[in-house]
């Protein structure tokens, strides 16, 4: 009936987090009484929960999720976005032009092999393959900037308490940023110093994402930066 | 049996029978793969790069319920003298198998329905216990791919040279040897995840071998713990300059 570990310390799959009846949270499993981890992560212990935060993990994807994916292939009625995921994801054409399915149609018209999107996922189909729309404000095709990408399993730290992180990183380099939950980040800048700052401090997250007091040192990361280019 | 094991001779590279190679884990290497690792155990390098999970292809080979699990043994042409034709050969068939026999009890497959994860590992030198080497090295690159995982899976080999039972085989050793037995094994759950065994050892010598097959895996899964952490270690070091 015990913690094996100290909070937040680091885990690999396999150590034992606990001992005796507690609630299981993410990243874990139970086999004869005890919690094992199944992900290298952070442990995380509450008053009737043990949890790991996954320092290595794919995008797991859900309902209500925004990403970033690309076109891979055209169908009958529908294109294959590739979203990072286990599976590609589904975008119907009724769901990126609010018409029905018309065989005059040209899809490549609308969108073509090789085009990024931003889309919401909808829901899941009866196969879990994700169902997309760009129906929506700021979705759609992208026409300008470039993504860079981050662990999936990062991007709660990239986007920060309640929109901390990223308002700061928005307001000090005057990028315009769009964050995908599958770990795809789109960027687009005044000029390509900003963006070069963007990049750096998406990677400084990447590397840093498990240390505590992030937000912090990445605004000093941030001023030094400044610092240096107005010298 | 007391006899044997206080007549102990130095073996032909100078270790004790129940010492490893040294051995050398290091895990994200490679940028483009999802996960990866890299593995020196004693003169073998072993380079391992994991995919996935991701879409299956060719379909039709998906399984509806569970991701399906391919690896590939590969040694490059120049891993052994005198060179190897680079074309697979039924001894590489085999051991991406029991690599894939090896890894499957510890990854949870069942959670990515329909599609692939693909494990490529490659040899880069060989001496010996190369199915082992690759083995400790995919589950690190297992990890290091965010693949959820019941445990690591650490793989040594123990066998019978001289009338003497020894531990972690050389080249010299796996050829001259009287037997060879390689085990893999899953350090938290207890459970042998392969066993194989070449040559001739009588059953109480066997179980033996696997004892002390264990031990050294035991060894081996505190490296690919810390090979693991390291990752993770050094961002923390920079922090505190």
């Amino acid at each position: 009936m015990s913690a094996t570990f100290e909070n937040r310390s680091l885990v690999v799959p396999g150590d034992v987090l606990y001992e005796g009846r507690i609630r299981t949270g993410d990243n874990t499993f139970r086999t004869q009484g005890k919690v094992y981890a199944t992900r290298i992560g952070l442990v995380n212990y509450n008053r009737n929960m043990v949890s790991v935060i996954a320092l290595e993990a794919g995008f797991n994807p859900l309902s209500g999720d925004l990403v970033i994916g690309d076109v891979i292939d055209i169908e009958l009625g529908k294109w294959i976005v590739d979203i990072d995921a286990d599976t590609p994801a589904n975008l119907n054409l009724p769901d990126a032009i609010d018409a029905p399915y018309r065989s005059n149609i040209v899809m490549p018209e609308i969108l073509d092999v090789g085009d990024t999107v931003v889309a919401k996922i909808v829901d899941m189909d009866r196969r879990r393959t994700p169902i997309l729309s760009i129906l929506g404000r700021g979705l759609g095709k992208v026409t300008e900037g470039f993504t860079v990408r981050l662990t999936p399993s990062k991007i709660p730290r990239l986007i920060g308490k309640k929109g901390s992180m990223v308002n700061m990183i928005l307001k000090e380099t005057g990028c315009n940023i769009v964050i995908g939950q599958n770990g795809r980040i789109l960027i687009h800048g005044q000029n390509r110093e900003q963006e070069v700052i963007a990049i750096s401090v998406i990677e400084k997250i990447e590397r840093e994402a498990h240390i505590s007091g992030l937000t912090n040192r990445v605004q000093e990361y941030l001023r030094n930066l400044k610092v240096e280019k107005d010298e | 049996m007391s006899k044997r094991r206080k007549r102990t001779k130095k073996r032909y590279d100078g270790r004790k029978p129940n010492e490893l190679r040294p051995l050398k884990i290091e895990s994200g290497v490679l940028p483009n793969a999802d996960g990866s690792a890299y593995i020196e155990m004693g003169r073998n390098k072993v380079l391992v790069g994991v995919f996935g999970p991701r879409e299956m292809h060719p379909k039709r080979f998906s399984k509806p319920d569970m991701a399906t699990l391919r690896c590939r043994y590969r040694m490059a042409p120049f891993s052994v003298d005198p060179r190897r034709s680079p074309a697979p050969s039924r001894r590489d068939n085999e051991i991406s198998m029991v690599m894939r026999y090896a890894l499957e009890p510890a990854v949870f497959l069942d959670r990515y329905p329909r599609s692939a994860i693909d494990v490529y590992a490659e040899i880069l030198e060989a001496d010996g216990g190369t199915r082992t080497a690759c083995i400790n090295a995919a589950t690190v690159a297992l990890v290091d791919a965010g693949i959820p995982m019941r445990d690591l899976v650490a793989s040594c080999a123990a066998g019978k040279m001289d009338d003497q039972l020894i531990l972690d085989l050389g080249d010299y050793e796996d050829k001259e040897g009287q037997a060879d037995v390689p085990v893999a094994y899953m350090p938290k759950l207890d459970k042998i995840t392969l066993l194989q065994m070449d040559g001739i050892l009588p059953m109480d010598e066997f179980e033996e071998c696997v004892n002390l097959a264990i031990e050294g895996c035991n060894q081996i899964y505190e490296m690919q713990k810390e090979a693991l952490k390291k990752k993770y270690g050094i961002a923390d070091e920079q922090e505190e300059e």
